[in-house]
């Protein structure tokens, strides 16, 4: 079974802040979905190639204005001059 | 006039006036759906504002799933963490339906992030199953499903990520259809699983869904994978060139017993209409769940990262950088999405990617080869869409049996092939979906032999 620890370890990779009795649950949720992916070990898939999308296109990576800037950084919960403002990372 | 069982071939028939249609999904709405709860926003006077100037002859009152964005209307996907989102831009479905005279009506309830099988994992109400309204509509676009089923709306929009349109049809006994994958753009979808998800139509009926799906579908430069279906060559095709393939996977014990019959009611119709019948092996079917729930959270992991409280959506307080995502993600996430993404993260992670996240993908490339392989052999599959009828509102499924709905429609979505649900009748008082799979790209033949499997009941 999954530990404790390797879903506390999950939830700080998946930045989720989780309660003891969160950690207990997910745990339980979590061990039942992997116990039941595990089939996915029995298949024999030596000899499988993974193709590519045949139909994959790209793009030029070329910068274009967007007239959209503006109206989606207004969506920002705060924002100021053009610039996202987020909180200290370091003391 | 009461227009609640209208189709879109009868609607193109009659000469109907345009504000009088929208006028009537718009009362039904508002009489009406205190009891189903399939809307989280209806758009009244907008609507009734352009079905009185358009133009065009006929419009196309159409409901929208609310992880598909229309300019400057509230985005939610059912999460509270876009509770306040308002979508910037146009999805492109949304400006190719515009110019071809819909009217939206307005946005769909849903599963959080297209996450669920009934509806009930939405952050903002419970739609009911307008056939019975102790059950659930399905998921994960229930909202869309019992908007049409109830006569809320002439036609609407979902997204199917492992069976999401096909399903909830299925559960409420209409069409509902998954195209090839690429077939429709996903710009302004709201990503899930972004190999699997596809937008697809829910109607009435079968030539309801060609028509908005043939509006829809096409290359679009702001998604690179769009591709171009096969031109529709199967207009005058008859059963007797038909072959159709029974997997016999597809009915076994995990299938409610009834659903198998009345699914192989059908198949014996098409049989005395003159189609060829072909029992057929798909070995890993069973592989396809376990793939399944490996690939979409991964993707939906990576996906929902941007959901962290910096650039949109809801924020909550903290000193430090780290303390407002893992407080914004904690507060404004639902339990199903928490878990989508704990199990994807870990699939992702160090030392687990090859077991899990590579496998899971070969495993899918075994399935891509094995339908591929089939359809040498016959020209559609013919399968049971849900393997069990809608569940009872509250009815608190465990994740992994919930995640069971999906069991017959995630194949198709991880061989990126059209599947469409077609109701064929019902048991128990339920009603039973029949799900058409075809070879990759050909939509068209899907939609044809659905229209004439409607012919034969």
């Amino acid at each position: 079974m999954i530990s404790k620890k390797e879903v506390q370890h999950i939830a700080d990779l998946a930045r989720l802040h989780l309660t003891d009795e969160e950690i207990e649950k997910m745990q339980k949720n979590l061990d039942s979905i992997l116990n039941y992916v595990e089939k996915l070990q029995k298949v024999d898939t030596k000899k499988v190639k993974l193709n590519l999308p045949s139909s994959c296109r790209f793009r030029n990576d070329e910068v274009k204005e967007s007239a959209l800037a503006k109206k989606i950084r207004e969506q920002a919960p705060d924002e100021e001059d053009g610039y996202f403002k987020v909180k200290s990372i370091l003391d | 006039m009461n227009f609640k069982k209208l189709t879109i071939p009868e609607l193109k028939e009659k000469d109907i006036n345009n504000e009088e249609l929208v006028r009537f999904y718009l009362d039904t709405i508002e009489g009406e759906d205190s009891e189903w709860q399939s809307f989280l926003t209806v758009f009244k006077e907008e609507a009734l504002e352009k079905a009185s100037s358009a133009e065009e002859e006929m419009v196309l009152p159409i409901a929208i799933k609310d992880n598909i964005l229309i300019k400057n209307k509230k985005t939610t996907a059912g999460s509270q963490i876009l509770k306040n989102y308002v979508a910037p831009y146009n999805a492109t479905v949304i400006s190719r339906l515009e110019k071809a005279g819909a009217i939206f009506l307005g946005k769909t309830n849903m599963d959080e992030f297209a996450m669920g099988s009934s509806t009930e994992n939405s952050s903002f109400q419970i739609t009911r199953n307008p056939v019975d309204k102790e059950r659930v509509p399905g998921g994960s676009s229930g909202g869309s499903a019992a908007a049409v089923a109830s006569g809320e709306a002439l036609a609407s929009l979902g997204s199917d990520t492992g069976g999401s349109v096909r399903q909830p049809a299925s559960f409420c006994g209409i069409v509902g259809f998954k195209p090839s994958y690429g077939a429709v753009s996903r710009y302004g979808l709201i990503s899930f699983g972004s190999s699997l998800d596809q937008i697809g139509p829910l109607t009435k009926t079968v030539s309801g869904t060609q028509y908005i799906f043939n509006i829809i579908k096409g290359i679009d430069e702001k998604d690179l994978t769009t591709r171009k279906i096969k031109e529709n060559k199967w207009t005058d095709i008859e059963w007797k060139n038909l072959t159709i393939g029974i997997p016999k996977e597809y009915f076994q014990k995990e299938v409610n017993e009834k659903i198998r019959k009345k699914i192989k009611e059908v198949i014996k119709k098409a049989a005395q209409a003159g189609a060829k019948i072909k029992e057929i092996s798909l070995p890993n079917t069973k592989n396809g769940l376990p793939a399944y729930y490996i690939i979409a959270p991964s993707e939906a992991s990576s996906n929902l990262a941007r959901y962290d409280g910096i650039r949109y959506g809801e924020r909550s307080a903290a000193k430090y950088l780290k303390d407002i995502y893992e407080k914004t993600r904690d507060k404004h996430l639902g339990d199903e999405v928490k878990r989508r993404i704990m199990i994807g993260t870990h699939a992702l992670s160090s030392g687990y990617y090859d077991a899990y996240y590579k496998k899971a993908q070969k495993v899918r490339q075994l399935i891509k080869n094995e339908f591929k392989k089939a359809f040498q052999e016959v020209d559609v599959l013919f399968t049971p869409t849900t393997p069990h009828l809608p569940f009872k509102i509250g009815e608190n499924l465990k994740p992994l049996q919930m995640y069971l709905s999906d069991l017959l429609t995630v194949p198709a979505s991880l061989a990126g092939l059209p599947a469409l649900s077609v109701p064929v009748g019902k048991v128990e008082n339920l009603p039973v979906g029949l799900q058409v799979i075809g070879p990759d790209l050909s939509d068209n033949l899907v939609l044809e032999v659905g229209k004439k499997v409607e012919k034969i009941l």
